[in-house]
């Protein structure tokens, strides 16, 4: 009887929608997972992450112009494809089901942090002033290792459904789920560009990201002290908004504040205008 | 060989482009829909619903008596301790569902809509269906988010809601209903209008699709006596009407000494407002849209049209013209602008509020158009010298009538504007920001459109001043009328 | 001028249905008022007599198709255009006056429409001088087209605002006027080599434009959308637009024309398809 030879999957980064090789033609190999045995991690390099930031920055436009009913439906559908590909994701099924019922959650949130976050000042002088959340732009997120999806999607879902783009360093030990969100993101509806997704290992790529002067916030789950000092310090040299946070557990964690996710990838905008012909 | 074109008298006329109904799967007869199920009326009976634009029936419909009812309420209230326990993220994904479902069903509402309403199918499938979705969409996401929406606030439902909704936008009112109340742990008993409750049974098979538990929504039509009962009903903790304001008094008055929250949408006569230095053409087709959308059946109608006197000879005129070119007709034909009229009974209300305008010496113009010989049809009118105190000048007309009044300043036609018993809606057409500004800061309106009319989001609360009622639907205000807060 | 309002507008009469005889009357009405255009630095005397041929005679296999209304070339080949015409009916247009920019001193626009009216044009489009609009120098703007349909002699004149380099609504209106009071007898919106061209905003404003101006003078001056419309569907909105805002009378050549490359092919395709049902294929018609 002869068996059959399965077709093995090619794994590569996700830039721009589109699945491509890491420009410096170098693998990793993970050792200790057993689903990643024989497989070869894209080593990204400095410029995957240039042109990461590059595809997020064009496709930053398109994005922030749709409507946040848009956004959201987007989000949602995000959620219905995890769903449906939730067997072929290299993850627990809690880490997936979690990671699902997060992306439905941020779906919700995308026309709702606005009266929550901003409002109408009644300043003392006749102007109708009023203060809007907008997103920040190309939000930087350094995945921490475990839990390898639900880690990473706590920080993107709340990114994307504040209007940002996403360049995204992947965990150095697990990264095959999230390399597999790509392909998620494929079936979706995710504009290309709006999420991008970096293998590789984070001690090289985490640096170049925060020294980018083109992102404008950086999301650090690492848990690495000294990694989170360097990019501090990297991140000023343009003011780039830093936040460091602990990786969600569950979706309880995930979604518990979610206020403080949003605040940090929105800038408010207040504008003036005088009452009275 | 080719030749050319001739112009002697040009005519391009559209040639009929009909909606096709034959997609649409309607039953020959619907029950109620009480525990998840379509069930027998016990004490009610079986009516046709007609279709307004031909005289056929859509479907025959089970109206409730009061045994249904009392029955409605009981199983609304044995689901409601189970519905409220679910987590936010498991309401709101039931909730998603609905809204996915409408999408895909979204061609069958939208025919169906117009079938048994009357409303252009343009209207129903650009406005009425895509909305009702969103706004399921809309508090699916707030389910989970209750305490965000009120302030910090510790929060709980009320129990079991008893819904009404009119015919105007019937299942879109449904859903201003149906998604806050769910959201936020209520049940609900909803009544749909008497003239037009087929697409709110198409809304039940979609809950039954999305495996919403049984009872959490039943869908109980009737005609006004199944509306009083159920406001009567002693085992409610919510009451939500939207219709007239006389049925709106009504029943404030039933719920009198009863203590249980009500929000009531009622009536309006919104004044549309056109200043000198408007854009004057899309201040036209904001005109045209305020009062001719929906055949005028909207309660936030721009039904008094206020000019500024130095260019009313000229907006009157382009107005005139622009109705000229409105096509009336078979709702189902993709390019009628303006459909029938729901009934004969609000017909016949608005023949007798028109024929009271000319009576009053009002000056009426009518859009001559060839109407139907079967259904219920009123063609777009204008009455000018109109003066404030004229019926046509101070009752609501819900029908495709607009009264034009002057004014020579900003401050005249404010005091104009709030001289109603109403207090609904406004529009004001400026290119001033600063005018515009002040002008809607000194309305007596629960919504203001600037340089627009009839724009509504399930994002932006919606909701009258003084007799056009309370409470406010859409938004984070629209969480509140479902919600206590917990002790 | 309010930008959403307008959109909205153009956006609704946009979804319209256009089906059965409307949408096959629509299309010859269409095809009737194409201004079949070339303006390639790489144009020759052998392509303009092709493109004529077609202009004359689109479909051979479907004789009810008209000719088009006029052939619109650069100067130095609207002899030829004008010889290939000659008793056809279709008229031969040029562009003129340093098209497409306008950058030049007035003299020499003014010789280039001498010289194209003397090689043969009927219709002459010329170019406003976007320099001095958007300097806000009105007189400038309409003395240059004075001075031009001065030199037309008969040919009429036809006068291209460039909408898409004025920036506004508001500026599209305010160019629209101008022209008509300085004696254009059409306006239009695009030389068709900018980014945008007669999208359903600007044509909804152009209109209104004209319907005031015919209104207040009673001088009809008519439209011509020129760039992007590349599809029957297109064209159509653009008719339902014209229909709505100015009335049936306005539907045909003299008051309306679409200057297009493409788009006549694509009316030739949905044309076959309302008469045999089958989706036609681009191959089915000559190129030119």
């Amino acid at each position: 009887m002869s068996s059959r030879l399965p077709v093995r999957k090619t794994y590569k980064l996700f830039i721009g929608g589109a699945f491509v090789r890491s420009e410096s033609g170098r693998y990793d190999r993970i050792e200790g997972d057993p689903a990643a045995a024989g497989v070869n991690i894209p080593r990204g390099s400095r410029k995957d992450v240039r042109d990461a930031v590059a595809a997020g920055r064009k496709a930053l436009p398109g994005w922030a112009a749709r409507t946040a009913y848009n956004r959201g439906q987007i989000l949602y559908r995000f959620a219905e494809a995890l769903e449906s590909r939730a067997a072929d994701i290299g993850a627990e099924r809690a880490d997936v089901e979690a990671s699902i019922d997060v992306l439905v959650h941020y779906a919700g949130w995308t026309d709702k942090f606005q009266p929550v976050l901003g409002g109408i000042n009644p300043v003392a002088a006749p102007f109708l002033s009023f203060s809007l959340p907008e997103p920040t732009g190309v939000v930087g997120v350094v995945a921490p290792d475990a839990p390898p999806l639900l880690g990473l999607i706590a920080e993107v879902a709340p990114a994307l459904a504040a209007g940002n783009t996403v360049v995204a360093v992947l965990s150095d030990e697990q990264p095959l789920p999230g390399l597999d969100l790509g392909e998620v993101m494929g079936i979706a509806d995710v504009p290309g560009g709006v999420v991008n997704l970096l293998s590789g290992r984070r001690s090289e790529l985490a640096p170049v990201l925060a020294s980018h002067h083109a992102l404008n916030a950086i999301v650090d789950v690492s848990g690495d002290a000294a990694l989170g000092a360097e990019i501090d310090k990297l991140a000023a040299e343009s003011v780039t908004r830093v936040r460091h946070t602990t990786p969600a557990e569950s979706y309880e964690a995930a979604t518990g504040d979610p206020l403080s996710r949003l605040e940090a990838v929105t800038e408010l905008k207040t504008a003036w205008h005088p009452v009275g012909a | 060989m080719a030749t050319q074109e001739q112009r002697t008298s040009i005519t391009w006329d559209y040639a009929p482009a009909p909606e096709s109904p034959d997609h649409v799967r309607l039953r020959d007869s619907y029950g109620l829909f009480i525990d998840g199920e379509f069930v027998d009326p016990v004490d009610g009976t079986r009516v046709p619903s007609i279709n307004p634009a031909t005289e056929e029936t859509v479907a025959e419909v089970a109206f409730a008596g009061s045994e249904d009812v009392a029955r409605a309420v009981r199983s609304a209230r044995a689901a409601q301790p189970g519905w409220a326990a679910l987590s936010g993220l498991e309401r709101g994904k039931y909730l998603f569902r609905v809204a996915r479902l409408i999408q895909e069903r979204a061609r069958e509402l939208a025919v169906v809509e117009s079938m048994d309403g009357g409303k252009p199918i343009r209207e129903s499938r650009d406005v009425d269906v895509p909305l009702a979705a969103a706004h399921f969409f809309h508090y699916a996401g707030w389910a989970d988010k209750l305490s965000y929406g009120m302030g910090g606030r510790p929060v709980e439902p009320l129990g079991v809601a008893g819904q009404i909704v009119p015919w105007n936008f019937p299942l879109l009112m449904a859903a201003w209903k149906l998604a806050p109340a769910l959201a936020c742990g209520n049940t609900a008993v909803l009544k749909p209008a008497e003239t037009t409750p087929v697409t709110a049974l198409l809304l039940a098979e979609i809950l039954q699709e999305a495996e919403l538990p049984p009872g959490v929504v039943s869908i109980i039509p009737g005609d006004g006596s199944a509306g009083a009962t159920l406001v009567r009903e002693p085992d409610i903790d919510k009451v939500a009407f939207t219709g007239s304001t006389a049925v709106g008094k009504n029943i404030q008055a039933a719920l009198a000494g009863r203590r249980i929250p009500v929000t009531l949408e009622l009536g309006g006569k919104s004044a549309n407002i056109v200043f000198e230095d408007a854009a004057l053409d899309q201040a036209v087709e904001g005109i045209v849209n305020g009062i001719f959308f929906n055949q005028g059946h909207v309660c936030c109608a721009g039904s008094r049209l206020l000019i500024q006197e130095s260019v009313a000879d000229t907006v009157v005129s382009k107005l005139w013209s622009r109705m000229g070119r409105l096509r009336v007709g078979d709702p189902l034909d993709k390019n009628t602008d303006v459909g029938a009229i729901n009934s004969r009974e609000q017909l016949e209300r608005i023949e007798s509020l028109v024929a009271s305008g000319e009576e009053e010496g009002a000056v009426r113009r009518t859009v001559a158009c060839e109407l139907p010989d079967r259904g219920f049809w009123f063609a777009p009118t204008i009455f000018t010298d109109v003066a404030p105190a004229h019926r046509i000048a101070a009752e609501e007309i819900f029908g495709p009538v607009v009264s034009v009044l002057t004014f020579r300043t900003q401050a005249e036609a404010i005091e104009k504007a709030n001289s109603t018993p109403y207090g609904l809606a406004a529009g004001i057409w400026t290119d001033k920001g600063s005018k515009a500004f002040e002008v809607a800061n000194a309305l007596q309106a629960g919504v203001v459109w600037q340089n627009t009319y009839n724009k509504f989001d399930p994002s932006a609360a919606f909701g009258g001043y003084k007799e056009s009622g309370f409470g406010r639907e859409g938004g984070m205000s629209g969480l509140r009328p479902y919600l206590k807060v917990a002790s | 001028m309010d930008r959403v309002g307008i959109e909205e507008r153009a956006a609704t009469l946009g979804r319209r249905s256009i089906k059965t005889t409307a949408k096959q009357q629509g299309i010859r009405m269409a095809v009737s008022m194409v201004d079949l255009t070339t303006l390639e630095g790489s144009d020759t005397p052998g392509k303009v007599r092709h493109l004529c041929a077609k202009a004359v005679c689109p479909a051979p296999a479907m004789p009810e198709i008209p000719s088009v209304a006029a052939v619109c070339v650069y100067p130095s080949l609207v002899g030829v255009a004008r010889e290939a015409l000659d008793g056809t009916g279709v008229k031969a247009a040029s562009v003129a006056t340093a098209f497409p920019s306008g950058q030049a001193s007035l003299d020499v626009k003014l010789r280039d429409t001498e010289e194209a009216v003397a090689a043969g044009a009927e219709e002459i489009d010329m170019v406003i001088s976007r320099e001095a609009f958007l300097a806000g120098d009105d007189a400038r703007v309409m003395e240059e087209i004075v001075r031009v349909k001065d030199v037309c002699g008969d040919a009429h004149l036809k006068v291209i605002i460039e909408t898409a380099e004025l920036g506004s609504y508001d500026h599209v209106r305010h160019a629209s006027m101008l022209a008509m009071e300085a004696g254009a007898d059409f306006i239009k919106t695009s030389t068709g080599k900018a980014s945008s061209g007669a999208t359903p905003g600007v044509v909804l404003v152009m209109l209104e434009a004209i319907r005031d101006y015919v209104d207040r003078t009673g001088r009809i001056v008519g439209m011509k959308a020129a760039g992007g419309v590349s599809t029957s569907k297109a064209a159509l909105h653009r008719l339902v637009l014209v229909k709505e805002t100015l009335g049936d009378e306005w539907l045909t050549n003299e008051r309306f024309r679409i200057g297009a490359s493409s788009l006549l092919n694509d009316l030739l395709m949905q044309y076959q398809k309302t008469e045999t049902g089958h989706y036609a294929r681009p191959e089915d018609f000559s190129k030119e």
